[in-house]
């Protein structure tokens, strides 16, 4: 029985990556639904993460004396990829919930959801990410070839997200008072990563377990790293890798008990 | 080959929020609705769908009967495979078709070209072939220059043309309805009514839930009769009509 469900589960995910036109044509439909008949257009979703940039950048920047030209691209380049990666987690949380008018009346495979999701806020990242140039041209931040590097990093990361949204999506389901719970957890991870502060504010003893053990930091640097300039460390590899296999396993078997819940939950 | 095998399948949710000992009380005598009981946990439990055991081959065309709340919808949920049985198997072999509720997914602020594609992918229809359909459906539609104008700014009518047309290009080999579609003004209604019967004819099963003695009489070979949840009767059509529409008549001669 048990063998069994998770080859369902693992047949409805790759029935799912079958159906990715299906997934684009609602990814974008979403993105759109949010800025048409608005003045700016897609314009406002890169205004919007640009304004608050500025401010944290200038107010924190002088607050803990750091240096423009090193603080503020980490910093764009922390918040702009944190969006992305909390409103994914948030966002998967509720991923079935929202989509339980399609799901209770077509059979379409239910990973088709999680990657919607996943999608439009690739699409909503690729907006934010026009920040990052002008920050790195303001502050006259150089671009080294490294660069490309974030993009193995990126789909690692992505990786990892899609099972925890697969995770939660399910949790979240049954479980209605959890999504409020995750949130209030992403909330203090975001303090506990360095995003708004520099790794090298740390004092060493406090860093290994700041940094170390905390696995947001890893999936953010294998991303960041490289925008900035220099390859994410090995340990960081290691980490997201060691996550995205763990997680999947997981995924998998939970995914295979539950799938055929789903719809009765919704 | 198109098969449907159901063997002792049972559809029961578990109401997470229901105050159980109330319910309990009023569990006896009810008109409408499955059954409302308590599963083994003590959590209080709406079986939808109970025990049902059928087989359902190529050619057949079964008409569901049942009063409201019986489960007629949510077998032909369980038969689309949104629901998987919750006890007792059910094996369905065959692409599947559904035209039950055809508006799903539409957004009323994109024009109805986008719409015929969302709908199209939604059905699981592959961009190519939408690409060699599109402007069949748009001349089927009739609906010229408003293709591309916002769906806000439709009509119901000219809505409930254009999801027709798109859902109308499907040709599945298991084909549900909850009621026969009838589409349109006098004008539209008689290509409709050709279109949907072009569908119907090249489907290898079709099922239908319905309320009209005629229409079943019309397109059935077979009938099911659900009972809160449960197979009634069930045989050719003629049988099960007769019985079905003679016990009603008598329940409201009775009252």
């Amino acid at each position: 029985m048990l063998k069994y469900s998770t080859v369902a589960a693992m047949s409805d995910i790759a029935a799912a990556t079958r159906r990715m036109p299906l997934v684009g044509i609602l990814g974008w439909q979403d993105v759109r639904q949010r800025y048409r008949r608005s003045a700016l257009g897609p314009l406002w979703l890169t205004v919007s993460m640009g304004v608050m940039i500025a401010t944290i950048g200038i107010v924190f920047g002088s607050l803990f004396h750091s240096p423009m030209t090193e603080f503020l691209p980490s910093l764009a380049s922390g918040i702009i990829l944190w969006g992305f990666i909390s409103t994914v987690i948030n966002e998967g949380c509720v991923s079935f919930i929202a989509s339980d008018a399609i799901i209770r009346q077509l059979p379409i495979p239910l990973f088709v959801h999680v990657l919607r999701m996943t999608w439009r806020n690739v699409i909503i990242l690729g907006h934010n990410l026009v920040i990052l140039p002008i920050v790195f041209i303001a502050v006259g931040k150089a671009v080294h070839p490294i660069i490309f590097v974030s993009v193995v990093g990126f789909a690692l990361l992505v990786v990892n997200l899609l099972w925890i949204a697969l995770i939660l999506g399910v949790a979240c389901a049954r479980f209605r008072d959890l999504p409020q719970m995750v949130g209030s957890v992403l909330q203090v991870v975001f303090y506990l990563t360095p995003i708004m502060w520099l790794p090298k504010s740390l004092p060493a003893n406090v860093s290994a377990y700041l940094l170390d053990l905390n696995p947001a930091y890893h999936l953010l640097e294998i991303v960041r790293a490289p925008l900035l300039g220099h390859a994410p460390s090995a340990m960081n590899w290691a980490a997201s890798g060691l996550l995205s296999a763990v997680g999947w396993a997981v995924a998998l078997l939970f995914y295979g008990r539950f799938r055929p819940r789903i719809a009765y939950w919704l | 080959m198109a098969l449907i095998e159901f063997e002792n399948a049972t559809v029961e949710f578990a109401i997470y929020n229901a105050t159980g000992r109330s319910l309990k009380k009023q569990l006896l005598q009810v008109a409408t609705g499955g059954q409302i009981g308590s599963d083994d946990r003590g959590r209080v439990v709406v079986r939808a769908l109970e025990n049902l055991t059928f087989t359902l081959r190529d050619g057949d065309r079964v008409g569901l009967l049942g009063h409201n709340g019986a489960g007629k919808s949510t077998l032909l949920r369980m038969l689309s495979g949104v629901y998987e049985p919750s006890a007792g198997s059910a094996r369905i072999q065959g692409k599947v078709g559904s035209l039950i509720d055809i508006s799903l997914g539409i957004d009323h602020e994109a024009t109805g070209r986008e719409n015929i594609y969302t709908r199209g992918a939604l059905l699981g229809i592959t961009r190519a072939s939408m690409k060699q359909h599109i402007d069949e459906i748009i001349e089927f539609s009739e609906l010229g220059g408003f293709i591309d104008m916002p769906l806000r700014t439709y009509s119901t009518g000219m809505h409930m043309r254009l999801v027709f047309a798109v859902s109308t290009i499907l040709r599945p080999e298991i084909l549900l309805m909850d009621e026969w579609l009838s589409v349109g003004d006098e004008g539209f209604k008689h290509r409709a009514e050709a279109r949907l019967a072009s569908m119907v004819e090249a489907t290898k099963i079709l099922v239908l839930a319905s309320h009209s003695r005629e229409l079943i009489m019309n397109t059935c070979n077979r009938v099911i009769w659900l009972e809160h949840g449960k197979i009634r009767m069930m045989g050719d059509t003629r049988t099960v009509t007769d019985a079905y529409f003679g016990v009603v008549s008598h329940a409201l001669h009775a009252a």
